[in-house]
Parts: structure tokens; sequence; C-alpha cells
């Protein structure tokens, strides 16, 4: 690796200071949570002089907030730490069977769901989840803290909308109400320790007959950044998800997707994956919200 | 750039290094401390040879800088013996010859204690998925396997 001074904030006014100094500076300054993406990248091709910022002793980022009306995951959090909290694998076994996905068990116990997002990556499993769940980006600044929709935080491959002196310090999302689930299935060759080939998250609330009075669909590893599709929950409201609805919700993923070819896949491929993948997890958000 | 003092608790002893910040913490258990049966494979996380337990939690120690390790509890392979001998995960291995080159038997240890101090009675499935990260290339896995299957059971109930 290339050398670089680190430096391990105790509270976030000091982490802002340090921030708010690289930037006013011109300096290059780079947040760490878990490190897994982060060091691969330090080590590889770009070695450049840098400030790394640990934001992993802050207490605003290692918070779990359960309550009655919000949930807020704080953005240092590992997924082995979310996946052993029970209320939390309840209340959005979607977001949490997508955080579950991402490497192995030892990467599990460093990566954090903050960090895939912030990392951006088009393929990142927890990102479609998040939007599907109706996450929001708690950002913390020199002017206070603000928040963002995940779907709008992501501006490009590798690019978020974090600006200079700016960190992310958790995740918020509303506490589902009664018949409401998410589900995220990816596709890989594989079984397991693998990079989506294509992703689906949806979360539906179902009415006491079973029709479907919200949703929401994002799609991942399809398109430069993973992305919300309207038009794929336009198909399931009011719908009993049915197959003809799930059929629709597929093919509106399939519209919306612009993905490349790669050794993992083709373009015509991901297309076609990305609907089937919109159907079952559909299927699943429905089953789970009928409990 | 300047090297930063680091205290830490590694196999239950107190130790303190002296580390730059790009050195990672497998850097500093191989170099700086000589355990090394802590092994060196990809550098990327994407192995296990480099598995230990940093505060109870199993981590590739190549994804993690020595300055994060700051106020930690570390274990390694070399804490698994006790005085009497090996540790039933290694007798195991040992006795199931799960393992040929060995470059990846430390971490592969390391993972199984991690698996069954979790889950003292994991079925095949469990044990293939909580062992995923570890790759090895000589043994084809099933040895191993149906090792940690017979570390489970002996410790269980110790003949």
């Amino acid at each position: 690796m290339g050398a670089f001074a680190y430096v391990a904030p105790s509270n976030l006014e000091e982490a802002l200071a340090v921030l708010k100094e690289h930037a006013s500076a011109g300096t290059r300054a780079q947040l760490l949570a878990g490190g897994t993406d982060l060091l691969v990248q330090l080590r590889s091709a770009d070695k450049t002089p840098r400030t790394i910022v640990d934001i992993k002793k802050l207490a605003e980022t290692n918070r779990i907030d359960i309550g009655s009306a919000e949930v807020y995951i704080g953005s240092a959090i590992p997924s082995a730490v979310l996946n052993e909290n029970t209320e939390l694998v309840a209340l959005f076994p979607g977001l949490l069977e997508a955080a579950d996905l991402i490497g192995s068990t030892q990467i599990q116990g460093r990566a954090t769901v903050g960090g895939n997002l912030c990392n951006a990556s088009p393929a990142g499993d927890s990102i479609p989840a998040m939007i599907a769940a109706g996450g929001v980006c708690v950002i913390a600044g020199a002017n206070g803290t603000r928040e963002l929709p995940v779907e709008d935080f992501l501006t490009g491959v590798g690019k978020n909308a974090l600006e200079p002196g700016e960190l992310l310090l958790g995740l918020k999302f509303k506490r589902p109400g009664p018949r409401t689930a998410d589900a995220y299935l990816r596709f890989i060759p594989r079984t397991e320790m693998d990079i989506a080939v294509a992703g689906c998250g949806v979360s539906v609330t179902l009415d006491q007959n079973g029709t479907c009075t919200a949703a929401r669909v994002a799609i991942g590893a399809v398109a430069p950044t993973a992305l919300l599709v309207p038009a794929a929950a336009d198909a399931l409201i009011g719908s009993k998800l049915d197959e003809d609805a799930l059929a629709a919700a597929g093919a509106a993923c399939t519209a919306a997707s612009s993905p490349i070819s790669d050794k993992r896949g083709t373009v015509e491929y991901r297309r076609k994956v990305v609907a089937v993948l919109c159907r079952r997890a559909a299927a699943i958000a429905r089953d789970r919200a009928k409990g | 750039m300047n090297k930063v003092q680091v205290s830490t608790s590694i196999n239950g002893e107190e130790v303190e290094f002296l580390c730059e910040p790009q050195e990672t913490l497998l850097d500093v258990l191989r170099e700086t401390l000589d355990k090394t049966g802590t092994k060196e494979g990809c550098s990327t996380g994407d192995c296990g040879a480099c598995s230990v337990m940093l505060d109870d939690r199993l981590v590739c120690s190549c994804l993690v800088l020595g300055v994060e390790a700051q106020g930690s509890e570390i274990s390694t392979i070399e804490g698994m013996a006790g005085g009497d001998g090996l540790h039933p995960i290694q007798q195991k291995f040992l006795e199931h010859a799960a393992l040929q080159c060995g470059i990846c038997t430390p971490g592969l240890i390391v993972a199984t204690k991690a698996l069954l101090d979790k889950n003292p009675d994991p079925d095949e499935e469990t044990i293939r998925y909580w062992l995923a990260g570890n790759l090895c290339r000589c043994t084809g896995y099933d040895k191993i396997v149906r090792a940690v299957q017979d570390a489970a059971k002996e410790l269980a109930h110790p003949a």
C-alpha cells in the first residue's frame, strides 16, 4: 500500500473538523468504515497520498435504533452484527438477506451496508434492497445534517453525493407497518462469494384482502447505479400480486435497465434475468407480507 | 510517516507494537510480532488464509489496518493449542488429513473455532457456507468438512 495518514476521531465534531480542514486545504481525505473495499483499493492502482478518516469510533455511526416510527442503522455497523439482530431481521428480511449475501463470514465481520452504499458499485447487493425498503441517508457536514433518499445518493459508478467535508452517519427507514415486507434476490453463477450479475429488491404493502397498496422496486447490476423503478411499483400497486402483475413489474425492470456485457453476463441476459428476479422477489415479499 | 503505538491483547497477552498506518494487521502479526502462523494468501479478503479473531469476530487480517486494532482483543492460530497438546479442532484436521500444503489450514482452523463457539452442532450446509471464505486448492473440501463435523462431536462429548 502507498503511505497515508490515519486518524480515528472519537466524536462527530472532531471528524467533521478533520474533513473540513482537508476540504479547505484541497487535500484528500477518505472515509474508512469496514475497510473491505477501501483496503483493496489502497493496495491496487490508486496510491495517491491521503488521510484515512476512520469513522468507527463515532456514537452516531455505531447506533441501531428501532423505534415505533423509524429504524436507524449506523454506517459503521458490520453486516454480521445486523444479522444477529433478530428484530431487525424480522422488520427488513430483504435488506438483511442482501447484507448477508455480501462476501464471506470474514467480510461480514467488517463490511457495513453504509460502506457498500458509499462504495457505489453498480452491483452492490445491499443497495437495491435499501432503496426498496425506502432508505434515507443521514449525512453530516459542517452545516449540520441533511437527508437524501438512497436512490438519489448514487451519482455514478463508484460515485456518491457526499460533498468534501461530509460523511454518512447512517440510514433511516420508516418502520414497516402491518402486512409490509421486503425481499432481495440476486443472480450469480455459483452459490456463494460472487458479484451480482443482476439483482432486485422489492417491498410491498398489502391490505386485508391481499391487494397491494404500496410497493417499491429497485434493480442492481443492470445500470451504472442501482435504480428505483417506479413503473414496476405501479404495475404491482392495485393488484393481488398475481402472475400478470408480477410479469408486468418484471417487464418494467427490463425496460428500466441499461446493463453492459462483461464476463459475468451479456446485455440480453441481464435484461432478461432482472425481470425474473423481480417476479420472484415480489412473490417472496408478497408471501412474507401475508405472514 | 510516523509510526503509531498500538496496544492490543493477542491470545490473552498484552501486546504493544509500533506500526505505520499502511501496515495491515497481517503485516504486523507476521513481520513485527513474528507470529507467522497466520498466512498471507490473496491480500484482498478473498481466500481467508489470514483469518483471525478480532474482538470475537472472524475477520481477514489483510483487510484490517494495524492501527485499527488499537484496544482490541485478537486471537490467532498461535493461541489455539493448550499447554497439554493440540486443540481438538487441530487434532481432527490431522486425523482426517484435512490438509495438504497447509497454507489454508491456520485460517480454516480459526474459522472453524469461530463457527463451533457460536454453533456447536452445525449441519453440513452451515459448515460449507461458514467456510466459503476459506479457499483450499488441495483437498477438495470434503475432508475439511468431515474434520469439522468430527471436531464438533469431540468438543460436545470429549472422548
